[in-house]
């Protein structure tokens, strides 16, 4: 078995330290070691995007990367967005809009539209669904995710 | 869907990186922004026994001005800053249309120019462009350094001229010839996926308006990027013509590529694409290197 290597990280703000295998990919890492369920697993290959996080702020595919790759580094997962009583606009406007149904591939959308939204506070409906593109959606057809996008763009202007 | 397991290294610096390479070998695979690896091992279709990640060696992510008028590109250079950077806009248009096409935005944030280069996927933008801009790759081992063109670069599916021990460092990219013009033309199901079929173009024009040079190849037609040198041969020394422009269009579909039946199109179908392809592609780059 290769060696253990010992690993540092922030998640949602807080610091966490373990010993993981070099294999274990960061998807694996925030669920079975850091409990944060959140980040879901569809693929495992890069195609879902339903365990998309925020790498240094920037949308990731945790299945694509190995634990000890975000040693010394900031992870947000959905966990990080909002809370029930104080969700983030954007998780708001997914309730809203009912931009969700059985609400798997949801964390990942999520993590992929705020930075999103961040760099295109006004984005067209064309922009909106090249964004979303990486991210499948089983259920919905995608129009209400995209009206969901609409108006968190509206809410996160507001304010 | 889990990957095997492996030794894995971080080195810090070039020296360091290549020096665990020069050890390890053929048992030894660089992992630069791992999106077609990482699925490789996780499918187990690649099992290195090391893994010597990139990640952290200083001084491989740049974008420079290069001498001659052209660009040079770091290897660990990632997608995404290709795609936003003003100079490869200013001086690889070409480079800077197909960034958009490769993958999703959560993959180019990862992603690596050096490492999709190296991985020799046939259906890969970069792959193709590399080969019509006339690029050159610098490959780095402990023993030293030597420079290799996109064309010779390109052995075969997922194989490159990259021996066990080297590392791509960096790519240079020559400035455009003067009437120069140039086009990527694909058809793809979704704007990021793997193109069905693809063709990218680079032609000149002598002072005379007669296509002094063109420059195709084909993504997604063969084992490798596959050159139009049929259809080149059919247009050089004469004026672009329609007529001509679709000459080579046939000629590049019927004897420049090797396109398979897989569940996405057949051959037939992909061939059919080649022609049109082709003929828009160089219509297009004709018009820009008359304009």
């Amino acid at each position: 078995m290769s060696e253990l290597f010992k690993l540092q990280v922030t998640v949602n703000g807080e610091v966490y330290e373990r010993e993981v295998e070099p294999r274990l990919l960061l998807s694996d890492f925030l669920r079975h070691e850091l409990g944060l369920t959140g980040t879901h697993v569809g693929c495992e290959h890069g195609v879902c995007g339903a365990c998309t996080v925020l790498l240094d702020g920037e949308a990731v595919r945790a299945c694509l990367m190995f634990a000890p790759q975000v040693h010394g580094r900031e992870v947000v997962t959905v966990e990080g967005l909002g809370t029930i009583a104080e969700m983030h606009p954007l998780q708001q406007a997914f309730q809203e809009a009912h931009g969700l149904q059985c609400g798997f591939c949801t964390p990942g959308f999520l993590t992929s539209l705020i930075p999103f939204l961040e760099e295109n506070p006004d984005p067209s409906e064309e922009e909106i669904r090249e964004a979303i593109s990486g991210n499948l959606c089983r259920c919905t057809g995608y129009v209400h995710i995209v009206e969901a996008v609409k108006l968190a763009a509206e809410k996160m202007s507001a304010t | 869907m889990k990957p095997p397991p492996f030794e894995y290294y971080a080195p810090a610096s070039l020296e360091e990186a290549l020096a665990l390479m020069a050890e390890h070998g053929w048992d030894a695979k660089p992992l630069a922004g791992g999106q077609s690896l990482i699925p490789m091992m996780n499918f187990r279709l690649a099992q290195p026994e090391v893994l010597v990640d990139l990640n952290g060696v200083a001084g491989l992510g740049y974008i420079r001005p290069a001498d001659d008028g052209g660009v040079l590109i770091g290897a660990m250079t990632r997608h995404k800053t290709v795609q936003q950077d003003s100079l490869i806009a200013e001086r690889a248009p070409l480079l800077h249309e197909a960034m958009p096409k490769i993958a999703t935005q959560q993959i180019r944030n990862r992603g690596t120019f050096g490492g999709s280069l190296a991985h020799a996927d046939p259906a890969a933008e970069l792959v193709s462009v590399s080969v019509v801009l006339d690029g050159r790759m610098r490959l780095q081992s402990a023993q030293g350094e030597r420079w290799v063109a996109a064309s010779d670069f390109f052995v075969s599916l997922f194989t490159t001229a990259l021996e066990p021990e080297e590392l791509l460092v960096e790519v240079h990219l020559p400035p455009a010839p003067a009437r120069a013009g140039w086009s990527l033309q694909e058809v793809a199901r979704r704007p990021h996926d793997f193109a069905l079929m693809g063709v990218a173009a680079v032609v000149g024009l002598d002072e005379d308006g007669k296509c002094d040079f063109v420059r195709l190849s084909y993504l997604s037609a063969g084992d490798r990027p596959m050159e139009g040198q049929k259809a080149a041969a059919a247009l050089v020394g004469e004026k672009p013509s329609a007529e001509a422009i679709r000459a080579a269009a046939e000629a590049g579909a019927t004897l420049d590529i090797e396109p398979s039946d897989d569940i996405h199109a057949t051959a037939e179908f992909r061939r059919h694409l080649a022609n049109v392809l082709t003929r828009r592609a160089l219509e297009e780059a004709f018009e820009r290197a008359a304009g």
